[in-house]
């Protein structure tokens, strides 16, 4: 198959067939990508996964668009990007135009009761199992602590800061705090 | 107006969530929030829903909140929109700044970020099971339906780890917590 068609097919798949997102799909990709069709090695595999945990947004189209770039520049990292993004556009376009009359329904509202418990509780755990895997440095652990106590408070008490101003204060701060170690000469 | 209101909130969540799809979660919560596109229980709904179908939460959040709020271009609109700060930042990293992540102090500021963000997350996820069991209305109520349930379900999470020695997949969770809201409610 051609290259171009190929990478859309192939991201389309991995698109339809990752449930749950971010690092989920990692393995999936390794599979299709450095074992089957060898478009890219182990080593550049893990170069993907470095850039996709140090950029923003989505883990799946950090992936696409280095695959794609890789093989087939811009145009490429394109059609990956939209082969990986279109099965879940597709299935949550259809969803939204049933849901709200299935909510409407006495169980399914119920149910949906019930789920909503467990998403809080999901989230709770996937920042516990990121807790665990961070880096334990003083500076580190009060930046986590600062954040949890803000941003309760910021919930409880609806008071008006959005999460963008903490991550922007949080990167000047980390570069202030680098610079005035770094002139001081102290090692990190 | 509204697919403008799209593209920038969406730009924002694409632009600042790091840490994969939880890390976002805050992020779409205050943009959806803010924009009084989604209450806390249809965003509940939503996160359940991403969950349990393919492809990225981000991606499925942006194309159901715009869906809702203008159709299928309001759903191209979000979608591109939490998309293209990944697919630019990942173009910019290969081809002009190669060297761009081992930069100082671009590390620094990542090992700051980082801590910060399991701070926002564990912040959201927290005030999302205590809005479930405690009721702000003219006073504070507990919700003993609520409460049980929550503990049922992380006891059933702790149970699962210590016999299977491994997690249990979020998608089981959802169902079981559905079954439990029919039965309980």
């Amino acid at each position: 198959m051609p290259l171009l068609p190929d990478l859309f097919l192939t991201f389309f798949k991995i698109g339809l067939f990752t449930f749950g997102g971010g690092l989920a799909m990692i393995p999936f990709i390794e599979n299709l990508c450095v074992e089957k069709k060898k478009w890219i090695s182990h080593e550049e595999m893990m170069d993907i996964t470095v850039i996709a945990e140090s950029t923003p947004g989505p883990i799946a189209i950090n992936c696409a668009t280095y695959v794609g770039n890789k093989k087939a520049g811009i145009l490429g990292a394109l059609i990956s990007t939209l082969g990986m993004v279109l099965p879940s556009f597709v299935i949550i376009l259809v969803i939204s135009t049933i849901l709200d009359r299935y909510l409407e329904i006495t169980w399914v509202a119920k149910a949906f009761m019930g789920i909503k418990i467990v998403v809080g509780i999901l989230i709770t755990n996937a920042g516990l199992t990121m807790l665990k895997k961070m880096k334990k440095k003083p500076l580190g652990i009060a930046f986590m602590l600062v954040s949890l106590v803000l941003m309760l408070a910021v919930n409880i008490f609806s008071i008006n800061f959005s999460s963008v101003a903490l991550i922007i204060i949080t990167a000047i701060l980390s570069l202030i705090i680098y610079a005035v170690r770094g002139r001081k000469g102290g090692a990190r | 107006m509204i697919l403008l209101d799209l593209l920038i909130g969406f730009l924002r969540v694409g632009l600042f969530s790091f840490g994969g799809a939880y890390g976002a979660i805050p992020l779409i919560r205050d943009v959806v929030l803010e924009y009084g596109w989604l209450t806390d229980e249809q965003l509940s709904t939503m996160i359940a829903i991403s969950e349990s179908t393919p492809g990225p939460i981000m991606v499925n959040i942006a194309t159901y909140v715009g869906s809702s709020q203008a159709g299928i271009l309001g759903a191209a609109v979000a979608t591109l929109a939490v998309i293209t700060p990944a697919f630019v930042i990942v173009l910019l990293i290969m081809n002009i700044l190669k060297n761009a992540l081992k930069n100082e102090y671009v590390k620094a500021v990542l090992d700051g970020l980082k801590p910060c963000i399991i701070g926002i997350v564990l912040a959201t996820g927290s005030y999302m099971v205590l809005e479930n069991i405690v009721k702000k209305t003219e006073s504070i109520v507990l919700d003993w339906k609520s409460l049980i349930l929550s503990v049922v379900i992380v006891a059933i999470m702790i149970v699962y780890k210590m016999l299977t020695k491994k997690k249990i997949s979020p998608i089981l969770l959802i169902v079981i917590g559905a079954v439990c809201g029919v039965i309980v409610f």
